[in-house]
């Protein structure tokens, strides 16, 4: 089953081509890392495929009616915003919003699945705290957590664990590799590379608009790639322990 | 039905037939509440129906008007500072009043004066939200508040300079900072059916504007149709404002302190915040009209001037607040 | 236009020398720049003698003498278009344009001041001061005695005397220390002001006119614009108040300065009072 899939996709933006020629399909199981330099495309690529701004050919999510793909498909951007004081409790149902009709307050089956969220994201004891009084990285907890919450088929974040503490970056690509053997599919932008290639099961490389290399971390992320789209000298390794990835020296 | 909700409608309630039983007038409340149901033709009666009825039922409506509208801008916003008062939109819709009443158009045309007043408040808003953009920051949206605000009041003067009528030239500060004095039924009528459309706009906006919370991305990808709900809040705090402003006058700080005080108690949530602020607004522009007639029984004391005592502070405050968070 | 004004002031002019009587203390070019001092210089002046009135002189709203006021040239009450006018005497009220007035008097321009008339007996104070300032203390002397003569016949035996409130824009009344208060009671009216103890004048909040319940309610003339202060006279309390009974909205020209045409408004007001009583005897008869 298909959860995404672009088909010549592309973005202009002031005449500037953002992203260009960019067909990709996303199944079931899948977490999928996308990387490349700044300015790369990656946030344009997850924005434009969910519709929320203009683009030239097709994605099947921007297809949707917004109601319809608040249901497919949560989205976490990568501004972390939390404009009022609510309470992180409030702020995970908000990831229900889709599944209430207009006027309908939350069902005992949502509360439910905030609950589930918040355990994932080990946050049950922070459930009463105000969200805005919170550290960045619990906020970034609580608002993955959100995402979660809304228990769609496809999760997309940009850049979720920029900002978290080591242990809190590997427990959630951990659990976005649950999500992924539980049979959802994940599709998150990051740049540590060294993360991306432990943890995800398929990496997309970005580079100047333009889709570069699409595959297991394996057959993506090596030497001559790195040099040339990241221009870092890298030591990669695959181990038994997974492929270890260890960026050394900028190509000077 | 929240304890929340339970304290501010007796709160209201309160208010209510305390605004009904204030005036020059002599008469008891009890004797005064008689008239009002029984009637008759007494002057108590006449008293009662056509001067503090309508009198207070104005202080509900356009206090609850401002305290929606000023929940809701904050909302979209995502920003304390937003009230329509300060932002502008309550003095572009006095312009629109008071070229609909200098033009004689809200004299020929059914619903004219509220109607000129809320296209007034539509450029206003309009104005505010084109030049503070989707999420206001302060500075922007301040800056922008101060030079509508500015325009639109000096337009107004202008317009009542111009007019033949030698009273109107004085009725500047009316228009700036609003009252309640002898106004009638017809007024009640006028500012209702808009107050009443906008209303239901504005509290339709609830689960968007909690959404927002998250930022614009989020809540569109949530499902919350943004173009929508922009378009809603424009028309609805137009209509609100523009009735409010058409029959009252400019009544500033009441979208601030009321959303302002509430917040805490809804959890922040700015959608259970629209009509806490509404029953909120209700209950201080009541307070505010009931304080003016106690304080200065004789003078038309301005309402603005009240709400401003006790909002301009706290604006001061919310301003030092947002600077020390940064935003 | 101008020739015809240059034409009336020559013939003034030959027609004053020719008087007999003329001493050097006679005013020959007086300017007046109050609407008040208009009006009685017109009423009294010789011809020639007023070269100048305000402009308020034409304004029907405000003056009783818009016709009259056609013949005379305007000024606006500026010491610079005043003093070109060389005139030797300016009249002025108590409370016009002080600043002009000081620079006129500094210019050692003769300027006299006027006291409105807050009463139906100042006005023939103020004819008889005018009469004298003018040098026409004659013809003062015979409008005065027309004038109290008018006025005697409005007062003889008048009961009972109905109550009438006078209501203004933003709620204004006067009361019976003002002359507006002394037409009405001349005219046969008792002022609900002096009810409420508001001597000179004041406002009557919308809710204690309604409890005071007057008779007859006599509102100013609204001006035209619109104003929310005028528009507390089409509220529905003054409505209710006036409806099926007489009323009347008061010719504002007549009652704002002290001149003989405050005879019209008492008339205006004693018509208004028959039609108050007839109304009320149709109404006992019915009961």
């Amino acid at each position: 089953m298909t959860l995404l899939a672009l088909q010549d996709f592309a973005v202009t933006r002031r005449g500037r081509d953002i992203l260009r020629n960019v067909s990709l399909s996303v199944g079931t199981g899948e977490l999928v890392g996308i990387i490349g330099p700044n300015g790369a495309g990656k946030t344009t690529l997850m924005r434009a495929a969910l519709g929320l701004i203009d683009s030239a050919g097709h994605s099947s999510l921007a297809a949707l009616s917004a109601r319809e793909r608040g249901r497919e498909v949560a989205w976490m951007p990568q501004q972390r915003e939390i404009a009022w004081p609510v309470d992180v409790q409030t702020l995970v149902t908000l990831g229900r919003t889709p599944h209430l009709s207009p006027g309908q307050r939350p069902k005992p089956e949502d509360q439910a699945a905030v609950d589930r969220a918040l355990d994932r994201m080990d946050l049950l004891s922070f459930r009463d705290r105000t969200a805005t009084r919170l550290s960045g990285g619990e906020q970034a907890r609580v608002l993955i957590a959100r995402a979660l919450a809304q228990e769609t088929p496809l999760l997309m974040a940009d850049e979720p664990i920029a900002g978290l503490d080591p242990a809190h970056q590997i427990a959630t690509m951990k659990i976005f590799g649950a999500l992924a053997s539980e049979g959802k599919s994940v599709m998150v932008s990051l740049h540590d590379l060294g993360l991306a290639a432990r943890h995800c099961t398929r990496l997309i490389v970005l580079d100047q608009g333009g889709l570069v290399a699409d595959g297991a971390p394996q057959e993506v992320l090596t030497a001559a790639r790195v040099r040339e789209t990241f221009a870092i000298n890298a030591f990669v390794q695959d181990t038994p322990d997974g492929l270890i990835f260890q960026p050394l020296d900028v190509v000077t | 039905m929240s304890r929340l909700a339970l304290g501010l409608s007796a709160l209201v309630a309160a208010l209510f037939v305390t605004a009904l039983a204030v005036g020059p007038a002599p008469l008891g409340i009890w004797h005064g509440l008689q008239a009002l149901i029984a009637g008759g033709d007494g002057p108590e009666v006449l008293v009662m129906r056509e001067i503090r009825l309508p009198r207070a039922l104005l202080g509900l409506m356009i206090g609850g008007a401002l305290g929606l509208a000023g929940a809701a801008m904050q909302g979209y916003l995502r920003n304390p500072l937003a009230d329509p008062g300060l932002i502008g939109v309550s003095g572009s819709a006095a312009l629109g009043a008071v070229l609909a009443l200098q033009t004689g158009l809200a004299a020929t045309v059914a619903l004219g004066l509220p109607l000129a007043a809320l296209g007034g408040a539509l450029l206003g808003v309009g104005l505010v939200l084109a030049l503070a953009g989707p999420r206001g920051s302060s500075l922007t949206l301040i800056l922008a508040g101060i030079a509508i605000s500015a325009l639109a009041a000096a337009l107004t003067s202008l317009v009542l300079n111009l007019s033949p009528n030698p009273f109107a030239a004085n009725e500047i500060v009316f228009w700036m900072m609003g009252s309640l004095a002898d106004r009638s039924m017809t007024h009640v009528a006028i500012a209702a059916p808009l107050i009443l459309l906008g209303g239901v706009m504005l509290g339709s906006l609830g689960r968007g504007l909690d959404a927002l919370t998250l930022g614009e991305d989020a809540a569109e990808a949530m499902g919350v149709n943004l173009t929508r709900l922009r378009l809603v809040l424009i028309f609805g705090t137009a209509a609100v404002v523009g009735a409010a402003t058409a029959v009252a006058g400019a009544i500033g700080f009441v979208g601030l302190v009321v959303p302002h005080l509430l917040r805490p108690l809804v959890g922040a949530r700015p959608g259970r915040l629209l009509w806490a602020s509404a029953f909120g607004g209700a209950a201080m522009l009541l307070a505010a009209d009931i304080a003016v007639r106690v304080i200065l029984p004789a003078r038309d004391l301005k309402l603005g001037v009240v709400t401003a005592l006790v909002g301009a502070p706290l604006f001061l405050h919310l301003i030092y607040r947002t600077r020390q968070e940064g935003l | 236009m101008l020739a015809l004004r240059a034409g009336i002031t020559a013939i003034g002019l030959l027609a004053g020398t020719a008087l007999p009587g003329l001493t050097e203390d006679v005013p020959r070019r007086v300017v007046s720049m109050n609407l008040c001092t208009d009006q009685l210089a017109m009423l009294l002046a010789d011809e020639g003698q007023l070269i100048s009135i305000s402009d308020l002189a034409l304004d029907p709203r405000s003056s009783a003498m818009v016709d009259e006021a056609a013949a005379y040239p305007v000024n606006n009450g500026l010491a610079e278009e005043i003093y070109l006018m060389q005139p030797d005497l300016v009249l002025a009220g108590r409370y016009s344009a002080l600043a002009t007035v000081d620079m006129l008097r500094r210019l050692s321009i003769r300027v006299e001041q006027l006291d409105p008339a807050t009463s139906l007996d100042q006005v023939t104070e103020r004819m008889a001061r005018m009469g004298k300032l003018l040098a026409r203390e004659d013809v003062a002397a015979d409008q005065i005695a027309r004038f109290d003569q008018r006025l005697a016949s409005f007062r003889d035996g008048i009961s009972p005397r109905p109550r009438a409130a006078l209501y203004f824009a933003n709620g204004y009344t006067s009361g019976d220390q003002t002359l507006a208060g002394d037409i009405l009671s001349a005219a046969g009216m008792i002022n609900i002001a002096a009810e409420l103890g508001l001597v000179s004048g004041g406002v009557i909040p919308l809710e204690t006119l309604a409890m005071a319940a007057p008779d007859t309610v006599v509102t100013g003339q609204p001006y035209p614009g619109a104003s929310r202060s005028e528009e507390i006279l089409s509220h529905p309390v003054v409505g209710a108040l006036q409806a099926g009974r007489p009323s009347t909205s008061m010719n504002a020209q007549d009652w704002l300065c002290g001149t003989p045409y405050v005879l019209r408004a008492i008339d205006q007001m004693a018509g208004l009072r028959r039609e108050v009583q007839a109304a009320r005897e149709r109404q006992q008869a019915r009961n």
